[in-house]
Formats: structure tokens, sequence, C-alpha cells
């Protein structure tokens, strides 16, 4: 068991390379297929409403119980979601740009999926880290460049969709991202002055993050950094109450009203991908990563305390990724000029003074 | 001065940071979340229809039997859609019915026109048209979407009044005979 | 009746008001002419007075004069009225000068309520049933002065609901107030005294006269003058109801007397003919025969399109292949006195264009001396003075047969004509080129190599000319069928005139007509001097509002 575990992390045999690279992609899809599901279900539970219930197959609709449980609670629902993106028509319409009109779902989902095979989640016994791209410890500021690259796709998708709304979707998009990328970088700034070292190697790494984070978890020593980082993270990712580029009621869709069929799913697999990123790195940074209370000493050894650290990781991700939901059924969209005065004018001079108050303190403190 | 002037309260700093009204909205999810679902799933479950639920106007025969429409043609006068089309005809002499001398030979509401305001209903002085419990009424055709009389008369079955108004009529024109007049 | 033509004007007070009225009015018109309505239901200002019903009693009353002196009695500056101690009936009253009314005073209204109460005691609640709802003056009058319920408790009078008074009328005796309008309109106008009251209080009941029944020809104007839904109209009962039919203003054509009449109808289909008032024509009446003529326009055997050697033909080729066959040489043209004056202004244009002969077929039946006349058809008097023609109808078309058998004739129009009827064999038609306007199929129009499809009185608009020289507006009631041309159009097509322009052309050109538009008429029509022609002998002889000229 932890022989053919860390064979599959660490291996650099071929066939655990493509498994690992079948794996990402495995769990990224059915992540986001899942989280599509929690999202229809948390807002049908918020409205009174039941959710889908009804989707189900004559292969698992007659097992008894478990196929009226999979049905009534919608589990195979991403499927079937799934293989309508996939068997409908892949229209093209005649007004696109077109190389950049197809090229632009690719653009969204390959950062997410290499920002993804880079993200720790556990320690295995050894302390070899679980990654899906062993040995690549790259750090932080690798996350953040290639993750900020999505916004290229929602202004290549605006801009070669030729057409006013998804244009609209695009600059906005492009705007906020680039207002939210500096509070966030600053708010995250103040928590690696506190855990790394001048002299460290890999001093920005996520592992020694995590690591610092066996005591007290950063969230309990930098609160405001914390809270401008989830701001920051629910603006990133273009979820409500940020989600300006899409923001269905005056833009129709957004970037992506022209698309369709599974282009469209791409875009929200994105989405959802992106959701899962700034998840892990919240928990990463300041919910200590795989530890699973603050203070708490590791429970038993070996593989147990390996899979207990996954699972903790595994929760903190599901409680995160509801919590993305729940905040979207919650609150309405702001409006445009809203959002960037709360970029601007609210959390870029919070994160400067949180920064600034924490570098006076460390050199105060010697 | 009937005018109150509200002076509006400054916020606070907690509420202009607006996070208190974020938790308080969570919350009101949550709290949401935690009730029962109020769905219907409907063709599974139906709902009870109240009594003054005004469906699908019908045609309704009384207790004996006896179509208490008499073709009167007010219906049809006063449907603001004008949905309702009804070709008068008399009974003939040999009908048990001949003493209410006038019937519909052809009622037809179409119901792709019915906007369901009851005023049929309402206006009608038989008490022959209902507008009753049936919401749900599908066709494949425009012609399946007009009820005619046979169907409408299905629809509506019996109500159980006992006016009887015509036939009361007809025992004392019998018993004012017997005596002789 | 009024005289128009020397009001005599008298001051009358009505509720404190003073209005002028022409003197020695029935109080009841001489009201409803200053809109003040006294309800009523026996008095009908065309029959005698009856007094029956109660319905308009009013408080009557005028200025007092001392016994003594013979002076104005005044009171407090002001003419002291006596007052008659109980209410009077209006219809029996013909105004006088000073004379006071009062239609509002708690009275009045206390006899209204009392008089509609008693006449609803044994009235059935039928009016769902009633063809008379929607025009019933009880209906009417019981929602405007009735108390709104009943106080009676004991059980209605039951009487015979279906009883067949003549082969047109049906009677309801339940819903019968016994106004004995029937019975006086039977009597006073149509001279036939059928109708009569039997059994007594509740009982009385309106029937016929034994071995007798209400079969004279106007007897359908006893079902237009009940004021209730007791006499039916054997053929309109229970067929609509009346507040869903059109009214449009036509002509009835059966004969040259001209009554002004009302079509009903709704959604394109005429239910029923009812006689319009025209004090100068036909009063309020109208024949029986002239009701039922509506039932032509749904004949099965309608012409409803054209047709090329019976052959169906779009309307352009039927134009084309009559054009030709009327270009054949010598034309003969049948016209008709059924044509309305537009359409004889044009036919007699193309004949004169021509140089054609004109037939005008005589229809002469026997008169009735009251709105049947000799002359069966309603406009000789237009082909007069429209110069269509200037000689009598002739009796048949035996002469224009004789002309076509010796070849002098090549190619035939025939109008609104059954030629074959006429003494000019289908055989005979067939030798030369011939064109026919027709309504309905028949010998002619089986025989003839075009045949154009033509309208009804009630599918297109005209006029017609009567035996009092009255130009009469008709109206369209009813869409003709379906692509088919109004006649006038038909014939400015082949005449290549403009049937727009035939009013302008014809108050130019025709002396008779001049300054008139047959399509501006008021509802009473125009009175046209015929004094050109006194010289021609008509059929007629004497019929309710008109005399035969005596030199003649």
């Amino acid at each position: 068991m932890e022989k053919i575990l860390t064979d599959l992390v660490l291996s650099p045999l071929w066939y655990f390379a493509v498994a690992r690279g079948l794996l990402v992609i495995v769990i990224l899809m059915s992540i986001s297929a899942y989280t599509v599901l929690l999202e229809r279900k948390a807002s049908a539970w918020i409205q009174g409403r039941i959710g889908p219930n009804r989707t189900n197959h004559p292969l698992i609709s007659w097992i008894p119980f478990v196929g009226t449980f999979l049905a009534k609670g919608g589990f195979i629902q991403p499927a079937a979601d799934g293989l309508k993106f996939l068997f409908k028509e892949d229209a093209l319409p005649g007004h696109v740009r077109k190389v950049y009109y197809v090229l632009a779902p690719i653009i969204a989902l390959a950062p997410a999926i290499v920002t993804m095979v880079m993200l720790p989640f556990g320690q295995l016994p050894g302390g070899q880290i679980i990654t899906l791209c062993p040995g690549a410890d790259v750090g932080v500021l690798f996350m953040f460049a290639i993750s900020s690259l999505g916004v290229y796709s929602i202004a290549l998708a605006g801009w070669s969709a030729n057409s006013k709304f998804p244009f609209l979707g695009a600059v906005r998009g492009a705007a906020q991202l680039i207002s939210y990328e500096l509070a966030m970088g600053l708010s995250v700034l103040t928590v690696f002055l506190a855990t790394a070292s001048p002299n460290e190697n890999n001093a920005l790494s996520l592992v020694s993050m995590v690591n610092a984070q066996t005591g007290a978890w950063n969230i309990l020593f930098h609160p405001v950094a914390a809270l401008v980082f989830l701001i920051c993270i629910f603006a990133e990712t273009n979820r409500h109450p940020f989600d300006m580029p899409e923001s269905e009621t005056d833009l129709v869709g957004g970037f992506h009203t022209e698309y369709g069929a599974f282009k469209f799913g791409i875009f929200f697999v994105a989405e959802y991908s992106h959701m899962i990123i700034g998840s892990s790195l919240f928990i990463l940074m300041f919910l200590g990563g795989w530890h699973i209370l603050p203070w708490m000493p590791t429970i038993g050894s070996g593989i147990i305390a390996t899979l207990l650290g996954l699972g903790a990781f595994f929760f903190k991700l599901c409680f995160f990724l509801f919590f993305f939901v729940w905040v979207r059924w919650t609150i309405p969209r702001f409006r445009y000029d809203q959002v960037m005065r709360i970029g601007w004018r609210v959390l870029l001079p919070i994160a400067v003074l949180n920064l600034l108050a924490y570098f006076i303190w460390y050199a105060l403190r010697g | 001065m009937a005018i109150k002037i509200v002076v509006r309260r400054p916020l606070t700093f907690a509420e202009r940071t607006y996070l208190p009204q974020i938790i308080a909205g969570l919350k009101v999810t949550w709290d949401n979340m935690m009730r029962p679902p109020v769905t219907l799933q409907y063709p599974d479950e139906r709902p009870t229809i109240p009594k003054n639920y005004r469906g699908v106007p019908t045609l309704i025969a009384d207790t004996n039997g006896r179509e208490k429409c008499v073709s009167c043609q007010l219906c049809e006068f006063v449907c603001p859609p004008k949905a309702i089309r009804i070709t008068p005809g008399e009974i003939s002499e040999t009908s048990d019915n001949a003493h209410v001398e006038k019937a519909p030979k052809e009622f037809e509401i179409n119901m792709l026109r019915c906007i369901y305001c009851g005023l049929c209903q309402e206006v009608c002085p038989e008490e022959a048209i209902f507008l009753q419990s049936q919401y749900s009424l599908t066709g494949l055709t425009r012609e399946s979407m007009v009820n005619n009389k046979a169907k409408l008369y299905e629809l509506g079955g019996t109500l159980p009044d006992n006016h009887h108004k015509w036939d009361k009529k007809k025992e004392e024109a019998e018993r004012q005979s017997h005596e002789g007049h | 009746m009024v005289t128009d033509n020397k009001p005599s004007l008298v001051t009358i007070n009505v509720d404190g008001v003073e209005h002028q009225v022409a003197a020695g009015a029935n109080l009841v018109d001489a009201l409803a002419k200053i809109g003040k309505e006294v309800p009523h239901y026996c008095y009908h200002p065309k029959l005698p007075v009856a007094g029956n019903c109660r319905m308009c009693l009013v408080e009557l009353g005028s200025p007092m004069r001392d016994r003594a002196t013979n002076e104005l009695v005044t009171e407090n500056g002001k003419a002291k009225i006596g007052w008659q101690p109980k209410p009077a009936i209006a219809c029996a009253t013909n105004v006088s000068p000073g004379l006071h009314v009062r239609l509002e005073s708690p009275t009045v209204k206390a006899c209204r309520e009392g008089v509609t109460e008693m006449l609803l005691l044994n009235h059935p609640l039928d009016c769902p049933i009633c063809d008379q709802a929607g025009e019933c003056k009880l209906q009417e009058f019981s929602a405007e002065y009735g108390r709104g319920y009943s106080r009676y408790v004991d059980e209605k009078n039951a009487k015979p609901k279906k009883t067949r008074l003549g082969p047109r009328v049906t009677l309801d005796d339940e819903r019968c107030i016994l106004c004995s309008r029937c019975v006086r309109f039977s009597s006073e106008i149509a001279k036939d005294p059928v109708l009569g009251f039997v059994n007594r209080g509740s009982f009385n009941t309106l029937t016929c006269f034994p071995g007798r029944e209400l079969d004279n020809n106007y007897s359908l104007n006893t079902v237009d003058i009940c004021p209730v839904g007791a006499l039916t109209s054997t053929d309109f009962r229970f067929k609509m109801r009346v507040w869903f039919l059109k009214q449009t203003p036509s002509i009835d054509t059966e004969s040259s007397a001209g009554a002004n009449t009302t079509v009903w109808s709704r959604e394109g289909k005429i239910y029923r003919i009812t006689p319009r008032q025209n004090d100068a024509v036909n009063d309020t009446w109208m024949a029986d025969s002239g009701r039922e003529l509506y039932k032509s326009v749904e004949a099965a055997n309608r012409v409803t399109f054209a047709t090329v050697k019976n052959a169906q033909a779009t309307v352009e080729a039927a134009f084309a292949a009559a054009a030709d066959a009327l270009s054949a040489g010598a034309l003969a043209i049948v016209g008709s006195s059924h044509m309305s004056v537009e359409e004889q202004r044009l036919l007699a244009r193309l004949a004169q264009a021509k140089h054609a002969s004109v037939y005008i077929p005589a229809h002469v039946g026997k008169g009735d001396g009251l709105l049947v006349s000799e002359d069966r058809t309603p406009n000789f008097r237009g082909a007069l003075v429209t110069g269509l023609t200037d000689r009598a109808p002739i009796a048949d078309l035996k002469a224009l047969a004789a002309d076509i058998d010796a070849g002098k004739v090549k190619s035939v129009l025939i109008v609104r004509e059954d030629a074959a009827m006429l003494g000019l064999p289908a055989s005979t038609l067939a030798k030369v080129r011939s064109v026919v306007l027709a309504t309905h199929h028949n010998v002619t129009t089986a025989a003839a190599e075009v045949v154009l499809p033509a309208l009804t009185v009630f599918e297109r608009s005209g006029s017609f000319i009567n035996c009092q020289f009255r130009l009469q507006a008709f109206a369209q009631a009813v869409p003709g069928p379906t692509g088919v041309l109004p006649d006038a159009l038909v014939l400015a097509r082949l005449a290549g005139a403009d049937a727009a322009t035939v009013w302008s052309e014809l108050s130019a050109n025709v002396a008779t007509l001049a300054g008139l538009d047959g399509r501006l008429l008021p509802a009473e029509g125009v009175q046209l001097d015929g004094a050109a022609f006194a010289s021609h002998k008509f059929p007629e002889g004497k019929l309710l509002k008109f005399a035969p000229a005596v030199n003649a």
C-alpha cells in the first residue's frame, strides 16, 4: 500500500508518469463536475428547492437503495452534464476570429492544469511531498504567475468573439484581475515575511510554508492578510460577488456569450479549477495545509498520518468549495465601479498598511 | 404637516466594512438550507386544488342528467377573448327536456383563447358553466384544444345542486292542467 | 301624424321645464322628440291607441281659470296649476297649450312600479331562452322602473309555450302581456282580423279566431311590434341572440314599393330581415315575403366564380373572354330593373358605346295595396332615370330571339335576368356570343359562353328608385363569395368606365339626379321629381303610401 502510493507519487517510471497525468485530469474534471453538482444542490437548498434528483442510468438504477440514493442525490447528474456538453453540436459562429476563438478555452484550462500539478497535498511517511509533479517544489510565485495567465483566455475569448457583450466582459475581467493581483500579492508577502528567513533556500516554497504552520496557523497571526487574500481569490476566480466578466444580467454571458458545447464546458471546468487552486493556496498559506488542527501533534505514524493529512486537506478543500457556493447564493453582485473601488481604494491600502505594520513590527523586534 | 423627515443615520464602521452584513446574509442562507424544500415534484405529486380555483371551463348537467345550458349565449357575449362559440338549437318535441325548449346544438370553447377569467361562470343565468379544478390541458393540434359540447359535459360532470328550475315549472304546469285550467 | 310643412308649436311644461312641441301631437311622441322617455307597451305610433297596459301613466295638469271671470288664477305671481287628481295615460293624451306633465313624481314612479309588478306576476323567467331578450321592452322597463324583486308567493300561471298561430308565427302565451298591438295591427293595417283574446283574468289568452290562422303576408309584423317575446318568428326562433347581430340598412327588392329594411347579420351570415321605419314609404311595416329573400344568399346554385364555356376561369381570363364576346358585332343587352341605379348607368354607357339595343324585361305580379306592388322589381324607375331605356318594360324577349334567328344580333349581354324564362331559349342563345352576369345558376347561365358572378342586394351597396321616384340607398350587409367583384365594378370594366365616378357623372348629366350622391343619401331617401316620366304608364296600383297618377 505504502509502496504503491510512494511509487505513484515519486516513481520516474513512464507508466507511473502516465497514471499521474491521467489522475490530474480525472481528479480535476471530476472535482470540477461535482463542484457544479454542489453548486446546483446548495443553491436549491438555499432556495427551498430540491435540486437535481432525476438523472439515473439503467446500469445503476436497478441496485436497491444505492441506485435510488445516487439518483436522489444527483450523483449521476455531472456525468449527464458533461456528456451533454460533449455531444452537443460544436457550433462555430461565422463572425468570430476562429483561431483565437478556439484557442481561448485551451488557454483557460492549461494554466489551471499546470498550477494544479504543482500543488502539494500532503506528506509521505518519508517526508516527501505529495504533488502530481514530484520534485518540483516551485513555490508560490510560480503559482501566481501561471494561474494569472487565465486572464489571457478571458481577454482572448472576449476579443475573438467579435461582439459587444463578450468584449465588455473581457475588458472588465482583465481590469479586475490586474486590480486584485496587487492586493493579493501584498497580503501573501506579509505571510512570507513572517515564515521565511532571508538566507533560506526555497524561501517562497509552499511546503516550507505548511511546515512553518505545524504549530500556529498563519490565519491566527495574519487575519487581515487572510481576509484580503480571501476576498482577492474570490475576485481572481471571477466568482460572485465579483463575477464581472460574466455578469449575466447586464452582459448576457460576458466573455463566453458566444461559446457553446464543449468549449463552454472547458471554460466552466477552468472556473472551478481556479476555485480549487485558490482554495488550496488559502489552505496551504493560512489554514495549515495538511495539518489537522493548530498545535495538534501528528496522529499515528507512517501511512496513517499521511492519509489523515490528505483527508484533512481534502476536508478543508471541500469546505472552501462549499463556502464559494454559499457566498455566491448569498451576496448580490457588486457594481463594476464598486469592484474597482474595493480593489484600489480599500484592499490595496489595507494590504499595504498591513505589510508596513508587520514590517515595522519585525524591524523593531529585530 | 404630515411630512416626517427621516434623517439617515450614518453607517457605523462595522457596517461600512460590509462584513457584518455578509455574515448576516450567510446566516440567512444557511438557515434556509436547513429548512425542508417546498418543491412540489409535479407529475408525481399533485397540488391540492382550492375550492375557488378557476380551471378549465366546463358544462354541467343537473342531478337528473339534464344539460343545464339553454344556449342563452350570454357567456359567448361576455367572453373577453371570444373563446366561446355556441350554435343554439331547439330541443325536439319528443325529448324528455322538451319543456326547456332550447339547448345548444354545439358548444365550443377554444382553450387556446380562453383566459380563465371566469366571467362565463359569473354571467350564466342557468348555472350551467363552471370553471372547475381541471388545470392541465394539453393537445397536439389546434383542433384538439377546442373543447366541443361532448368534451365539455365529460369534463363538467354533475354538480349536486337541487334547483331543478325547469322541472319544477313543468310539474306546476301539469298540476295546473290537472286542476282544469 | 304631424304635418312637417306647417309647424305650429305649443308650449308644454315637463317636470317644471318648458318645451316647444308640435301642436296636437300624441304626448308620448311629443315627449320622445324632446328626449323624455315615457315607458309604454301597448302604444304604437302607427296603431290606434288602446290604452290597456297603463305603463305610460303620468300626472297631468293645466293652468287654473276662474270659473266666473275665465281669468288665469295666479298664486305667488305664477299661474296656479290644477293637477288632475289621478294619473292619466300619456298615450291617450294629445298636447295642448299650457299642458303640465310630471314624469318623475313619486306617484308616477309608484304607478310604473306597480304596473311592472303586475305584468311580471305571471311572466315566466324565460329570458335565457327568450328570443326577445335584448330587444324586450318588458326586460328594459323592468330593469329601469321595476322594484327588482318579486313579492309574489303563489305559483305562476302555466300557459301553452308553443302555439302555432300561423305558418310563420309561434306564440308563447306565458310571455304575453296582453297589450293587443298584434290584434290592432291585424285588423287595422293588415285588414285581416284573425287575432283576439279569450278567457278572463289571469287566464286571458291571445288566440286566432276559430278555424283561422295568422297566415297573411304581413303576419311577421306582429312579431316586430310585440313588446315582449310572446310572438316569435318561427324562422328566427332560437337561431341567434339579437345582440350579436349587426344591423345594416337595406331595401326590400321584392317589388317597386321599396320598403326600407334592416338586415341583421353576424359574421357574414344573415339571420333575419325586419322593416326599417320610413314614414314616407312603409311606416314600420314590410311584407313577410320580403323577409325570406336572404335565403337566396346561401342557395346551393349561387354563381361563385367566373366560367368561360362552363369551365372555371380566372377573373382576368373571364374579362378577356367577355370583352372578346361583346366585340363580336351587333350587340344586344338585356338589362334588369333589379340592377342598382349605378349599375344601370354603367350599363347604359356600355350600350351607348357599343350602339347596342337594350331590353328591360317586365316582372309583373298582383299587388296587395300595401307594400307589395304590381311591379315586382325594385328599380325600373332607375332604368328610366339613368337613361338605360326610355320604353316600358317588355313582357318577353321573343323579339330578341327573332333578331338572333335572323342573324341581326351577333352577341348578347344579359345582366341579372334569366332569359330562358323570358322567351329566349338556350338553343337560340347558343347561336350567338353571350356574356351573362348572374347571381344564381339557371338555364341561361348553363347556355352562356361567359358567366360572370354577381352579388345579391345584401352583398353590395347601391341605390334604387322606387315607384314614388324616391331614391333610396342600400348598404352591404355581408361579404359576397370570395373573389366576386361588385356588379358595378364588373360593368365599369366592361364599359371601360370608372365605377368610382359614376355618381359625379350622374349628378352632372342627369337633371333628375342633379346635385345628388347615392352614397350620401339620408336614411329616409330622397324624393326625386318624376314629372319628366309622367307620360309613362306604370303598372302599380294604390299602395300604403303611393297612389298612381290619376291622369295616366
